[in-house]
């Protein structure tokens, strides 16, 4: 007896019928399509939430330990329960709004704040593929742009966070703030065309695809065809190493190096971590654009602020290492338990990230605001416009 | 599913663009063109023109409406009062939109290809080559014009905005 009649004995004909077509109708290409896509989000939701609440835990105990404190570690073993506990306590807090404020806005604002990072994740490969299935949600052939039209949408939530709370500092907050994220956003953008340009794509596959068979986007030079097997033949090796090393590739690696370096430090003022917090500078703001809010409102602009920074840590993976890829690990088509590997690699050097993110902010003080903005307009912008050129000229020499 | 999705998103930007000229806070204005604006990207994305889209969201939502947004908030606009509405105030906007209305008809009766929804391009290349492949092989004169009116403009603004000429 086969597993099929096996199952269909707990059932009555017409279920079973019923769940014999059900079946049949999730296998075709666009029911296959929709479940996968489906369970794909939900999973992604879940796991990066998750992540979300620990980066949180990650801070204040990374924190605590630059600062020769000890930091939470009450709750549960080494204090891992302390999100757990941290989000009850919110969500038990009375929501307040305050008499002034503009009730529809106040209330809008905080979702806004939330919805962006999401939205980014979407088309983000973060795994090579698992069961045949791609791991990327959406692979559109702008992917690139898409990210960065939804970190600019970002900006409304704080905005309108600071304009609808009714009360000086949110508003200094806000204004701050959108100003700051329009100015980086500018050399965000910029700081990306030499990649376009040398990847010929603004597919994330594709650049991530590239970085597989090129090398990471940071790395001056590259090993080709290396294996498992080849790890143990010093010679053939020494040949991987001299194909992969060439005059091209290392020019090439000078404009890519500004960019990465570029678009790091973009990110940090364009997810409002220090030393760019100017918007919620707490000596002179108080709490900045969501001084207003208790409760859940400000358990969503802080998941939102720990979203983006996620988001921004995996558009630099994906972008400038290599993404799910790792030296002599092949992709997803080799097995399932590789399609595995790749995902918890593309999710290690997230994590990698986000500790620098942590260890950048609690080493480096905050810079003045007119700093910031000097930063921005008069370097970066410049920088970036730049290096387009430099990477073009590059170019010219390179391929023809 | 495609028709679907458009009447969907056209209805959605009507309605936006419908709060746009009837509601009295700016702010609210403003985030209903800006709410128009990302319907409008949904519209786009059904023709799979995906460039098109997401350039939408990028300057008209994510650039130019935070700068007017930014502005509005500055200067501290409170809602406009509602005007009184006279007969002939009236009459004129009816009389507009039958003469609008008519128009239209007249145009779409003119020639029986315009009633016909157009397919969706399509092509080999994907659409950020093909925009390019387009402004630089047959518009590239008119395309350089535009940049070097676009610098001067830049430089321009720039020269004004700063607080003492010399």
């Amino acid at each position: 007896m086969d597993a099929s009649n096996f199952i269909s004995q707990f059932f009555s004909p017409a279920a079973w019928t019923l769940l014999k077509s059900l079946g049949h109708l999730l296998m075709t290409p666009s029911g296959f399509f929709i479940w996968t896509t489906l369970l794909k989000s939900i999973i992604l939701l879940a796991v990066i939430l998750g992540l979300v609440s620990y980066t949180v835990y990650a801070e204040r105990r990374v924190s605590a330990l630059i600062q020769d404190r000890l930091g939470p570690n009450r709750v549960g073993w080494q204090g891992l329960l302390q999100p757990i506990a941290d989000a009850l306590k919110l969500l038990l807090k009375e929501n307040f709004t305050p008499k002034s404020a503009n009730y529809f806005y106040f209330r809008l604002a905080s979702k806004l704040a939330m919805v962006p990072p999401v939205l980014v994740l979407g088309v983000l490969p973060f795994g090579s593929s698992l069961f045949g299935v791609p791991m990327t949600i959406a692979s559109i052939n702008v992917g690139a742009l898409y990210v960065l039209a939804i970190s600019s949408i970002s900006v409304y939530g704080i905005v309108l966070a600071g304009w609808s709370s009714n009360s000086k500092y949110p508003f200094l907050g806000g204004i701050r703030s959108s100003s700051q994220m329009i100015s980086y956003e500018l050399s965000l953008a910029l700081s990306l065309i030499p990649v376009f340009m040398i990847v010929g794509s603004l597919n994330l596959d594709e650049i991530v695809h590239y970085q597989v068979s090129h090398g990471w986007m940071i790395a001056p030079c590259w090993p080709q065809g290396m294996n498992f097997h080849t790890l143990l033949h010093p010679l053939v090796l020494w040949k991987s190493f001299s194909a992969g090393c060439s005059l091209s590739q290392f020019l090439l690696w000078i404009p890519l190096c500004i960019s990465f370096l570029i678009f790091f430090i973009s990110m940090f003022a364009e997810t409002n971590r220090l030393p760019f917090d100017l918007p919620e500078a707490e000596q002179e703001l108080i709490g900045g654009y969501h001084t207003e809010y208790s409760s859940m409102g400000f358990a969503l602009f802080f998941l939102g602020e720990y979203t983006a920074m996620i988001a921004g840590a995996s558009v630099i993976t994906t972008l400038f290492l290599g993404g799910w890829s790792l030296p002599l690990i092949p992709d997803g088509s080799a097995g399932w338990w590789w399609g595995l590997i790749n995902i918890a690699v593309f999710f290690t050097k997230i994590i990698l990230l986000l500790f620098i993110f942590i260890w950048v902010r609690w080493t480096i003080p905050r810079f003045r605001f007119d700093q910031l903005m000097k930063l921005g307009w008069y370097f970066f912008f410049e920088l970036a416009v730049a290096n387009i050129f430099l990477a073009a000229l590059l170019l010219a020499y390179v391929k023809k | 599913m495609q028709l679907t999705l458009f009447w969907i998103f056209s209805s959605l930007m009507i309605l936006f663009g419908l709060g746009v000229i009837t509601l009295r806070s700016p702010v609210s204005c403003a985030m209903c063109l800006v709410s128009s604006f990302i319907s409008l990207a949904a519209l786009f994305i059904t023709l799979d023109a995906f460039f098109i889209a997401v350039i939408q969201i990028l300057v008209a939502a994510g650039a130019v409406m935070v700068l007017f947004l930014f502005i509005i908030m500055l200067l501290n606009l409170q809602a406009e009062e509602c005007r009184r509405l006279r007969f002939p105030v009236i009459l004129g906007g009816i009389a507009t939109i039958l003469c609008f209305l008519i128009l239209l008809s007249q145009v779409l009766a003119s020639n029986p290809q315009f009633l016909e929804p157009i397919p969706a391009l399509q092509s080999t290349l994907s659409d950020v080559k093909m925009i390019g492949m387009t402004l630089f092989h047959s518009f590239n004169l008119p395309f350089q014009i535009i940049g070097l009116l676009l610098l001067v403009a830049t430089v321009g603004v720039v020269l004004l905005s700063r607080r003492t000429l010399k």
